[in-house]
């Protein structure tokens, strides 16, 4: 039996920092979901919602606060919260309520508003928990980044103007994004000009949060083939595996990485192991892969997931970048949305947002980022506290 | 130089002798190191036990990768005015074979790590209060 699904409609609020109520970017990118894939809303019975957790109570009920401000319709719902990946997570609830039968079509979204500046914890004297303590020993979000990005350098000779090679060419990609936030064409010379946040990165080789909305309509393929849209693209895998005791990498927010010390037990990367499981869902290897949408929290990060998709075999992400291969025309385009270093993060919207790329750009509606012969894409995040998620979407 | 006591900043996590060590635990069942200590499961998934020995970690390593902070951190962290960038080791610890973070030492920047580096940990101030000194765990480069 096959576990695809089809995606019918996708709906995006633009990203930026507006200021608005959450649930005001939740409804605009359902509704445009809902027009573009000619559901009407009264069909949908299940909505399933991706959390915020800076939004109050409404937050922790996101799925059935956007099915309120839509219309009580008695659908039932459903709230996922999994960090960066809480969309991913979201739709994986909608795929389980579709295959076993129960509901023929869905809603997935997310939405969030963001506050300024560094995302700090809650206050207190609380060492117990440890994203509290690696504040307190001064140890921010981009400390993580860098730490990954120096690692780089060190180990397989990528360089500054690589990093700033990456904006350079999402920037030029998310210029021609009207949902983008950022859409201006930075060089090489305005990466370098920016201020060093953590060594070797500056501000502009680093994400920064945003407001954001992001919706998809999901259906059986039978429901699908019912409207005529039987070749909608589809949901081939969705992985959202935790990581693999002992983890080889210290991630965010800890202090320290498991030990390995014990007999039997090996460190293990948790973002290679992401794609794995996707790739084996969905019966698709790297090579059949036109286009990645990856996490790029940092410039560096981006060449990190191009490795840890299998894309380029470790260390040579930024030979491919050099030859221009990730960019929009060549061999394997990452990003071409522009990435989050033209969005911003919008946590519970953003794995979401990557998936209504890879929708848009299977169906030849990309404009002027349209990836040509676009066949199968893939979408890798990582988030806190063992969340991640890869998504695979295929014609 | 202020005549006030000098006191973890996290009490329990390292001691306060000259040659400082970080205090973990280890499973008595499957050998796993735990730091921040873990003294009621152990997160080993092949192992059940609820039996752990506190022990000093090794105090020498080797550079896993570095960086530095040139922004002020928000509360909780208590910054010096004007706020001085400092940098900031993740160093692997071959018994125990895990990573762990600290800030390097004060007047170190980034040009004088690679990775790789042989580091000890040491202490010195975190921030001060108006009753003590508070200390934390740093790294430094081993004196060879």
């Amino acid at each position: 039996m096959s576990n695809e699904i089809a995606i019918l409609g996708a709906g995006m609020h633009p990203w930026g920092k507006w200021g608005h109520n959450f649930v005001q970017y939740g409804v605009a990118a359902a509704r445009e979901a809902l027009a573009d894939a000619g559901v009407p809303w009264q069909d949908v019975r299940f909505v399933s919602g991706g959390a915020t957790i800076r939004c109050g109570y409404p937050g922790f009920v996101a799925g059935a606060t956007f099915a309120q401000a839509l219309g009580w319709q008695g659908a039932e719902v459903n709230t996922s919260y999994a960090a960066c990946a809480s969309g991913s997570q979201a739709l994986a609830a909608a795929r389980n309520k579709i295959l076993s039968g129960e509901c023929e079509v869905a809603l997935v979204v997310g939405a969030d508003t963001t506050p300024k500046g560094f995302l700090a914890p809650a206050g207190g004297y609380r060492p117990e928990d440890p994203d509290w303590l690696r504040f307190y020993l001064g140890i921010t979000n981009p400390t993580y980044f860098a730490l990954y990005a120096r690692r780089r350098m060190d180990l397989y000779g990528d360089t500054l103007e690589d990093f700033a090679a990456v904006k350079v060419k999402n920037s030029l990609v998310g210029s021609k994004n009207p949902r983008a936030r950022y859409r201006k064409c930075f060089t090489a010379e305005d990466v370098a000009a920016s201020a060093m946040v953590a060594d070797p990165l500056r501000l502009m080789d680093i994400c920064a949060t945003s407001d954001g909305g992001a919706a998809l309509i999901v259906s059986s393929l039978e429901y699908a083939r019912k409207m005529g849209k039987g070749d909608a693209p589809r949901v081939a895998a969705i992985s959202t595996v935790t990581p693999t005791f002992a983890s080889g990498v210290v991630e965010m927010p800890d202090i320290a990485t498991d030990s390995a010390a014990a007999a039997g037990v090996e460190p293990h990367a948790y973002r290679a192991s992401l794609p794995i499981k996707a790739y084996e869902e969905a019966g698709i290897g790297p090579r059949d892969i036109s286009l990645a949408e990856v996490y790029d929290l940092s410039t560096a990060l981006e060449l990190d997931w191009i490795e840890d998709l299998q894309l380029a075999p470790r260390g040579e992400a930024a030979a491919l970048l050099r030859a221009g291969d990730t960019a929009l025309g060549g061999k394997i385009p990452i990003n071409v949305s522009g990435g989050l270093a033209c969005f911003g993060e919008a946590v519970p919207a953003q794995a979401l947002s990557q998936i209504c790329e890879l929708t848009w750009q299977l169906r030849g509606q990309a404009g002027d980022r349209q990836v040509k012969g676009a066949k199968v894409g893939i979408t890798a995040n990582q988030g806190l506290f063992g969340h991640g998620s890869s998504v695979i979407v295929k014609k | 130089m202020s005549s006030k006591p000098l006191v973890p900043a996290v009490e329990g996590w390292h001691t306060m002798t000259a040659k400082p060590h970080l205090i973990g635990t280890q499973c008595k069942g499957c050998g796993t190191y735990f730091f921040p200590k873990q003294s009621d499961y152990c997160r080993n998934p092949d192992c059940e036990s609820t039996e752990f020995d506190e022990v000093e970690l090794s105090r020498t390593g080797h550079i896993w990768s570095y960086t530095n902070a040139c922004y002020k951190p928000p509360a909780p962290f208590v910054a010096h005015e004007p706020f001085v960038p400092y940098a900031i080791a993740a160093v692997q610890l071959e018994t125990e074979q895990m990573v762990i973070l600290g800030q390097v030492i004060g007047g170190l920047t980034v040009d004088e790590l690679k990775v790789g580096m042989p580091m000890e940990l040491v202490l010195e101030p975190l921030h001060e209060t108006d009753n003590d000194i508070k200390v934390t765990w740093k790294w430094q480069p081993l004196a060879q």
